[in-house]
């Protein structure tokens, strides 16, 4: 068995801009630039990037949940990104996505049992009762109770929907969730409830994740290895505690100075970015972040940089670490 | 254990406040739409009860009674053949219920329809529907309807069928605007992670999410329907004689309006009152399923 179940290869979503009467494309937003990782059978993958680095559209564009513009996705053996749309769905149950707003990503015309049943129904699992039976199973799972599933989600509190949110990824069984900033709306106390209730529920189920956020601590707590995105590109992959530890990334460096501490009396020298984050419809040349980059160099303005392992297990797309 | 569990389930169940049991809770209390109701199923039930209310026939009558003024015998008076008002009233509430109801199911029907396939699939599908709906939309719809009836030829069937299809492109803008927004919501998008097939999204997600809309229109459709049957029929393009339609009586009768006021005034007034509840139904329900009325 493969050791790796998910592989990215330059992955990439452009969106066209178009313009004028006839909505000719006038030029291309690069959501997603040239992306390539792999994720690891059990593990769990962080994605970290601010707002507008791609990482949502990357987890998505996986899932095919967006079509990607290039690139090859494979998983479990499978090439994802040739498949037919039907010959997707069977797919789809090995592969699922919690999402980010727990109000928004539960139809509120439908009772909790009715959604929970929704993914055993397309997939023609079980008897009624045998659904039925298991929806309840689930919600004690995620820690709600078995007569919550006659209830509406508006009468659940925002951690209990993403409860409902996981219980339903989980249906299916599947092997990889892509869980697409799944604790960023919820308050501070519930956030670790929801975590620690998705790290139980990779331990029991052997679950794989793909674990997208934009804030490090959170990453930090729950992944093994972590991938930092800026304005589409992956700059900077490394094993977690590595990647906190010494991170070689002028951004990513940036980004983890930024992380605020609990003791008032460390002082830290904070890395302030200049700039704002460029436009990626129109990105910068050579490296993309040399515009905000402290270290940057001439060669940083031609040159784009390879996304190249530098040994341990860590890869860094920047001219600062070649020789 | 299990006693204990099966208790609490049906205790919760008793408790459930699905959306629709909410807006019904809501429109209950709304004393214009309750009144609204009041006079639609008045309507109905002398619809239906026509012939047990009345001995009268509506296209018999008495030349030598005509124009008589109300009466104990006759109610609303004598019309220009001699024919009971109120008989025709009567049964007038058939023709207008009849054709408000189905002019409008047709609508939502066939609107609806091109509505979701323009709204989810987009591209030139959507761009094909909206430019008929707009094209059908630039034409004022009394003018399309009458087009449509003199090519179909008079008949209340065939004003019903105009009505229904000059009202199509406002069902279906509705429902496409409806499907624009609503495919881009999160819970779409997790039906289609689930491996959803489109016609059970669309079905199952959408279109129900759409309904509220939906329904406000229609109830206030019907009401322009109503009125839109009485217009044509008052141009003598919809019911024919001697088809005791509403709009028809008013035609028929305006010429002695000085004489026998009377039998222009319960026709038009029967119009009056089945618009009027229709349309507080219709903004009841408005109040009743907004989202944003809810607290």
């Amino acid at each position: 068995m493969n050791q790796e179940l998910l592989t990215v290869k330059n992955l990439k979503k452009y969106y066209p801009i178009t313009g004028g009467v006839l909505g000719k494309e006038v030029g291309q937003v690069k959501a997603v630039d040239d992306v390539t990782f792999s994720i690891r059978r059990g593990e769990t993958f962080g994605l970290v990037g601010e707002s507008g680095s791609g990482k949502s559209t990357t987890g998505r564009s996986l899932l095919r949940l967006i079509e990607p513009t290039s690139g090859e996705v494979w998983f479990d053996g499978k090439q994802v990104t040739s498949l037919k749309k039907d010959e997707l769905r069977p797919l789809r149950r090995d592969m699922q996505i919690v999402f980010q707003d727990p109000f928004a990503s539960l139809n509120p015309r439908h009772t909790v049992a009715k959604i929970l049943e929704e993914p055993l129904q397309v997939h023609n699992i079980g008897t009624p009762a045998e659904r039925r039976k298991k929806v309840e199973q689930m919600l004690e799972i995620v820690g709600l109770n078995s007569y919550h599933a006659q209830r509406y989600p508006h009468q659940f509190s925002g951690g209990q929907r993403q409860r409902i949110g996981i219980a339903r990824a989980l249906m299916l069984n599947p092997k990889l969730i892509v869980a697409d900033e799944p604790v960023s709306a919820l308050d501070v106390s519930i956030q670790s409830q929801v975590l620690n209730l998705m790290q139980d529920l990779q331990r029991d189920f052997g679950l794989t994740y793909l674990f997208i956020a934009h804030d490090l601590s959170v990453v930090r707590h729950i992944s093994d290895r972590v991938g930092v995105m800026y304005l589409g590109r992956l700059v900077e992959l490394a094993p977690s505690e590595q990647l906190y530890e010494k991170p070689l990334h002028p951004y990513t460096q940036a980004l983890l100075s930024a992380v605020p501490d609990p003791d008032p009396d460390n002082r830290r020298e904070r890395i302030i970015l200049q700039g704002e984050l460029p436009s990626p419809a129109n990105p910068p040349s050579g490296c993309t972040f040399h515009t905000r980059c402290p270290h940057a160099m001439d060669i940083c303005r031609t040159v784009r940089p390879e996304f190249r392992d530098i040994g341990g297990d860590h890869f860094t797309a920047c001219h600062l670490y070649n020789e | 254990m299990a006693q204990v569990e099966t208790q609490t389930v049906v205790q919760s169940k008793e408790k459930v406040s699905s959306p629709w049991r909410d807006a019904w809770k809501v429109l209950r209390k709304n004393k214009a739409a309750v009144i609204g109701f009041i006079i639609i199923l008045f309507f109905i039930a002398i619809a239906l009860l026509a012939p047990f209310i009345t001995d009268y026939k509506y296209d018999e009558g008495v030349l030598t009674d005509k124009n008589k003024p109300p009466s104990a015998e006759h109610w609303f008076g004598t019309d220009y053949n001699g024919r009971d008002v109120f008989t025709r009233v009567v049964y007038g509430a058939q023709l207008s219920l009849w054709v408000g109801f189905f002019s409008v199911i047709g609508s939502i029907i066939v609107g609806t329809f091109f509505g979701l396939l323009a709204g989810y699939y987009g591209r030139w599908i959507d761009m094909l529907i909206s430019r008929i709906f707009d094209i059908m939309l630039a034409f004022p719809s009394i003018l399309l309807a009458i087009a449509i009836v003199a090519i179909l030829g008079p008949s209340l069937q065939n004003a019903l069928l105009a009505i229904s299809i000059i009202n199509v492109p406002t069902y279906g803008r509705l429902v496409r605007s409806r499907v624009l927004s609503l495919k881009e919501e999160e819970y779409v998008t997790a039906a289609r992670a689930i491996g959803m097939k489109d016609s059970r999204i669309l079905f199952r997600h959408i279109l129900p999410n759409s309904l509220a809309p939906i329904i406000v229109t229609g109830t206030l459709g019907i009401a322009t329907a109503i009125i839109e049957a009485a217009s044509l029929g008052f141009l003598g393009l919809g019911a024919q004689a001697p088809e005791p339609e509403w709009g028809k009586m008013l035609a028929d009768s305006r010429q002695y309006i000085q004489k026998a006021p009377w039998t222009v005034i319960y026709p038009g007034l029967s119009i009056m009152l089945t618009v009027l509840g229709f349309n507080l139904i219709g903004d009841g329900l408005r109040d009743a399923l907004d989202p944003r009325m809810k607290n």
